[in-house]
């Protein structure tokens, strides 16, 4: 069992360094812009042969932009289904993207601090994550290359309602910004709802860890604007800038405080418990496995633990996922041998047996 | 008002006669839960919008006729219905097509009618330069917040040059 997406496997990408302002708390900052071609319909209105030339000129655009030359390329119609999964375990492309049918491609940066899906709801999306907040560097780039493709493509724009979208929901800029936060104090304290229905009051919707769909909230926690029409980019990054993410980090930030000072004890435990049982499981679960992790990363923050690298541990938060855990082994996996595998994996990494 | 008769819990908020060919009558009492996992009713969303309906009402009495079910784009073929049942539209021009009710519906899920920020190069409206400065300046901050000192130095120059142009 190889492939092309073999050494995608063995490392995390950019957005996965740990590092960037706030970077303990906000794991990733990601932006994407959807963008539609004048003179084609929508995918959904689009047969397999209008996909296909749709496919094309968006490769062709991307092709002939210096910017994206470096972008590595692979054609998501023909890959397996364990590929396809291992690219949306890395947020390269979406579920939707992963499972859709006929002519659709990703083109991403070695470094995957960008990518361009093409034919994913809306003819090209493009995406760029960055480490911890890091708004700003996201949002220059994406326009950067926006801005590029726009030079060789006829953008469908409206004089009123500005970029279309297949779905009237991203109708306007296009653009959607999401900020991955690790919140497992509030989480601890059962502060995270209250945090959830602030961001839902302010129309921003809040998601597990791979977006939507994922309801069910961990200590990982994704918040994402849903408003495009009426305000600008800069505005709708600003309100993340400065005044939600901000808010969240600091109050995370002053509940590990008050756990630290008033219940050292029990965060020990937690941390301890997380080691101890990554360390010794036979079986373990993706679920499970992650929030032992996010206990662990907790514990490095808040300085009770060093035992650990930073590194290690984001890589594991990466690699315990079902497809890359099935790629790294080398082999398929049944649902019983991945836990064994992953228990295994874990052990090792962490340098025990 | 009894209780729910296949979970004996909650009380029986829906009540249905069937009469069989033979004229047999059989009648049912269930809880609003039960009766939508025995599929008597729509669970969760409705697939018809009551307020789009009623605006579809008021807008064909005004229009004098011209419903929004008959509504159809010219270039792709979707309908407005169609649209409304899967989400998504079938072509930038049903933007025009369907412009009364979509500005409503943009209305209700935006709070705006008109988009505000980027445009494309090509249309060459000029860009403002306060948009540019204010965000060279927050680029800085972030910069020096994460320490990257090269660029930093570079976004003070540009900052600079913006604002003694």
């Amino acid at each position: 069992m190889s492939g092309p997406l073999d050494q995608v496997a063995r490392q995390a990408g950019e957005w996965l360094r740990g590092t960037g302002p706030m970077h303990e708390i906000v794991i990733s900052t990601r932006i994407r812009l959807a963008r539609n071609i004048r003179g084609f319909p929508f995918l959904p209105r689009a047969d397999a042969d209008v996909r296909r030339e749709i496919a094309a000129a968006m490769h062709g655009a991307v092709r002939r932009t210096p910017l994206l030359k470096d972008h590595v390329e692979m054609d998501v119609e023909q890959l397996d289904e364990l590929d396809r999964t291992l690219l949306v375990e890395r947020h390269l492309i979406s579920r939707q993207h992963a499972d859709g049918s006929g002519a659709r491609a990703v083109l991403f940066e070695p470094s995957e601090a960008s990518a361009i899906m093409i034919n994913e709801e809306d003819h090209l999306r493009i995406q760029t994550m960055r480490s911890g907040l890091q708004i700003d560097a996201a949002w220059e780039q994406i326009n950067a290359i926006d801005d590029a493709l726009e030079a060789h493509l006829d953008y469908a724009f409206h004089a009123q309602y500005g970029y279309l979208t297949a779905c009237p929901t991203n109708v306007g800029t296009g653009i959607r910004v999401s900020v991955m936060l690790h919140l497992p104090a509030l989480r601890l304290t059962n502060e995270l709802e209250k945090v959830a229905q602030a961001a839902r009051d302010l129309k921003l919707a809040v998601r597990g860890l791979h977006g939507e769909g994922t309801e069910a909230l961990g200590d990982f926690f994704q918040i994402s604007n849903q408003i495009t029409l009426g305000r600008s980019e800069e505005e709708i990054i600003d309100d993340f800038r400065s005044v939600v993410i901000p808010k969240i980090v600091e109050y995370e930030r002053a509940t590990r405080e008050a756990l630290l000072k008033n219940r050292p004890q029990a965060l020990d435990d937690k941390i301890w418990r997380a080691i101890g049982l990554l360390k010794n499981a036979r079986l373990i679960s993706s679920h499970e496995a992650m929030q032992y992790l996010s206990h662990v990363r907790m514990g490095l923050h808040v300085g009770r633990l060093d035992s650990v690298d930073l590194a290690t541990l984001n890589e594991l938060f990466l690699q315990i996922q079902p497809a890359h855990l099935q790629k790294l082994h080398g082999e398929r996996l049944t649902g019983e041998q991945r836990s064994i595998e992953r228990a295994a994996f874990i052990r090792a990494r962490l340098h025990t047996n | 008002m009894g209780l729910c008769e296949r979970c004996k819990k909650a009380q029986a908020t829906f009540h249905l006669t069937n009469i069989d060919r033979s004229g047999n009558k059989a009648e049912r009492h269930l809880c609003d839960r039960c009766a939508g996992e025995e599929g008597l009713v729509q669970s969760g969303k409705p697939a018809v919008d009551v307020d789009e309906i009623l605006q579809s009402f008021i807008a064909a009495s005004k229009s004098g006729g011209a419903e929004l079910s008959n509504l159809v784009c010219d270039q792709c073929g979707i309908s407005y219905v169609e649209f409304r049942n899967q989400g998504l539209l079938g072509c930038p021009n049903d933007y025009d097509a369907f412009k009364e009710p979509l500005t409503r519906l943009l209305e209700r899920t935006h709070g705006a009618t008109h988009h505000e920020g980027k445009t494309p190069k090509s249309l060459g409206l000029p860009r403002k330069p306060q948009q540019d400065l204010r965000r060279l300046k927050r680029q800085l901050d972030e910069a020096v917040a994460g320490e990257d000192y090269e660029r930093a130095a570079q976004l003070r120059d540009r900052i600079r040059e913006l604002e003694n142009a």
